[in-house]
């Protein structure tokens, strides 16, 4: 664990009580609580298709649950909306890539900053007021995360023209375009070599260090997800079947007994 | 080292956001600019203003609407030439309605009333896509252009349904022949080409490749895909609108629905696809391509002594073998080429 510069686990800054989500006949979650503390790293692990990502999309308003409520920065809801969770400061990654790609680098990682925008349409068409003036700071903090997640080479490049583990690092570059306050990382390793995601390890914990962005992070890899997170959730067949510190997870005998079980 | 990027090093992202960031491109659309304003209207016949410079531009023009919405925000459509039409007779009945109507501003408001026209027809984008939206363009082209035939009222109860256009006139100015006609449209597509230009490099464009690529993705962002799609509509049939006016002021002379058929629809389409989807410039590729292969291929037929009949016959033969190889081989079409000649001289004559 990182315990260094600005990072200090604060208090409870999205919680999430009672969640069930069914599709037709499949419980994907059922009854599921939790939270997760500011500037902390909260893992969620489980066994395939334990609902992982089902949780991520009811977080930031993909899915809406069923059952259940979100609290997030104190304010409770029946459920969330994309665009109010993106605009409350939530960001993700997706497990498939879901990169724009017919786009260069850079402009995907500009569109994570569109919330910021202020200039109209008009000013954008005629290229004037505030549309100039923007752009280039955006610009200016774009630029600050390619130099931060090391993507200068490929910065006008298409994105469908670079390799798997790139790809990864260029989504999590958009989703830091944001400036987001809590990060969703669906399996940002998962498919790399041990090179790459040691790379992608270090992103992560940087970005929480330097910024005191609280994480989410969906991780299959377990040597991974022991030495970089606060807490763990464990997920078996839609349920939580453990939670707390990587330590008390490991001895937790449900859990061993689900993973005994997949394995 | 005529065409290099090197030495020209960006110093602030205020240059590498131009519009042209490599300085031998910039000189070169300059050029090209200043010589069609300046050179080309003394040295054109009227037959190449009317026959060839005219519907050039126009249907650039078009291409560019249509291309905003297919090609940079991925919503197919069939119904380009029902908003060209709404443009035409809503400039035309601006003028000949509301007293002393400057002619610019009825173009613009006819390029409005598309717009409106194209975010009702536009709505559908909203819960289908791919063929099924397709299918509800197709179904704007005939509604539009039916409508347009039945209510007397928008053909001024005209018998024929085949009006005049009114005569251009700006502040006192006369835009009677050829060459002045082309010196209008020529200001009106570079100015609207510019704003569109803008557009795609900011976040307006941003938005719309973002929900062409993976809408998902582009809404957990922050774009409203409503708003994305429906912008894109609007403007989409805006510049139809005024392609569609510029039509019927510019170069037929005439309004009547029957121009803005089904078949000018998917002209401009295969403009659109055979000079590159996703692309300003392609749009003129892709139009001046299909104004000139006709002509081309007449004076092929010509000089090998075959009947004229066979040229429409070849036109049509060649035009499907085109889309097929540019939807197969480069969907980027034209543009693409353009670009790959380009990579390849920046490195040449040392390609390693
Ligand atoms: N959109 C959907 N429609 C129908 N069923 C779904 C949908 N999304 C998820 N499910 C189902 O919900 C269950 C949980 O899926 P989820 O993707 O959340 O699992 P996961 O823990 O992320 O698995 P993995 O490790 O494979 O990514 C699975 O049974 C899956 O089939
Ligand atoms: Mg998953």
């Amino acid at each position: 664990m990182s315990d260094s510069g600005n990072r200090k686990i604060g208090d409870v800054i999205l919680k999430v009580d009672n969640i069930s989500l069914s599709f037709g006949g499949v419980k994907a979650l059922t009854n599921i609580s939790f939270d997760v503390r500011e500037h902390e790293i909260r893992a969620i692990i489980g066994p395939n298709g334990a609902g992982k990502s089902s949780m991520l999309n009811v977080i930031n308003g993909v899915y809406l649950p069923q059952e259940g409520t979100i609290t997030y920065r104190g304010e409770q809801r029946r459920d969330m909306n994309t665009h109010a969770a993106a605009a409350s400061g939530i960001a993700r990654t997706f497990q498939n890539i879901a990169l724009f790609t017919g786009m260069t680098v850079l402009d995907n990682i500009m569109t994570g900053r569109n919330l910021k925008v202020k200039a109209t349409f008009l000013e954008q068409a005629l290229w004037i007021g505030r549309a100039r003036k923007e752009e280039m700071e955006h610009r200016r903090v774009v630029e600050e995360i390619i130099d931060f997640l090391q993507l200068q080479h490929v910065r006008k490049t298409p994105v469908a023209r670079l390799p798997y583990g790139i790809k990864k690092r260029v989504e999590l570059a958009r989703a830091l375009a944001a400036e987001p306050t809590m990060l969703l990382l669906d399996e940002p390793m998962a498919g790399m070599n041990v090179e790459e995601k040691q790379d992608m390890c270090r992103f992560v914990l940087d970005t929480n260090d330097q910024f005191g962005t609280t994480i989410v992070l969906i991780e299959h890899d377990m040597g991974v997800v022991m030495d970089i997170s606060d807490r763990v959730a464990v997920l078996d067949y839609g349920k939580k079947i453990g939670d707390g510190t990587p330590a008390e997870v490991r001895s937790n005998p449900d859990v061993i007994k689900a993973y005994l079980g997949a394995h | 080292m005529i065409y290099r990027e090197s030495g020209q090093y960006k110093t602030s992202y205020v240059n590498d956001s131009q519009i042209f960031p490599i300085k031998q491109d910039r000189y070169a659309v300059l050029a090209i600019i200043a010589f069609a304003f300046l050179v080309i209207p003394f040295i054109a016949t009227p037959y190449f203003f009317s026959a060839i410079l005219i519907p050039f531009l126009i249907f650039s023009l078009a291409a560019l609407g249509l291309n905003i919405l297919t090609g940079y925000a991925g919503q197919i459509s069939l119904g380009t030439a029902a908003f060209m039409a709404v443009g035409a007779f809503a400039s035309y009945n601006f003028m000949l309605r509301v007293p002393g109507m400057p002619i610019l501003l009825a173009f613009i408001l006819g390029g409005v009333c598309a717009a409106i026209v194209g975010i009702i027809f536009g709505l559908p984008s909203l819960r289908i896509r791919g063929f099924y939206l397709a299918a509800s363009t197709l179904a704007t082209q005939f509604f539009v252009v039916w409508c347009l035939t039945k209510v007397p009222w928008f053909t001024n109860n005209s018998s024929s349904g085949v009006i005049t256009a009114q005569q251009i006139q700006i502040l006192g100015f006369k835009f009677d022949s050829p060459q002045e006609k082309y010196l209008l449209v020529l200001a009106i597509v570079c100015v609207l080409a510019l704003l569109a230009k803008n557009m795609v490099r900011s976040t307006v464009g941003r938005s719309w490749m973002a929900v062409r690529d993976m809408d998902v993705a582009a809404e957990v962002i922050g774009f409203r895909i409503m708003k994305t799609k429906l912008t894109a509509f609007a403007v989409s049939s805006f510049y139809c609108g005024v392609a569609g006016a510029l039509y019927a002021f510019c170069y037929l002379g005439t309004v009547e629905p029957e121009a803005y058929n089904l078949d000018l629809s998917f002209r401009i389409l295969f403009m659109v696809i055979i000079g590159g989807l996703g692309s300003i410039l392609g749009s003129f590729f892709g139009a001046g391509f299909i104004v000139l292969l006709p002509i081309f291929l007449s004076f092929v037929v010509h000089a090998t002594g075959l009947p004229n009949s066979v040229t429409s016959n070849v036109e049509l033969m060649v035009f499907g073998a085109l889309i097929i190889f540019f939807l197969i081989v480069e969907p980027h079409g034209l543009a693409r080429l353009w670009q790959i000649g380009k990579e390849k001289l920046r490195l040449w004559p040392f390609p390693h």
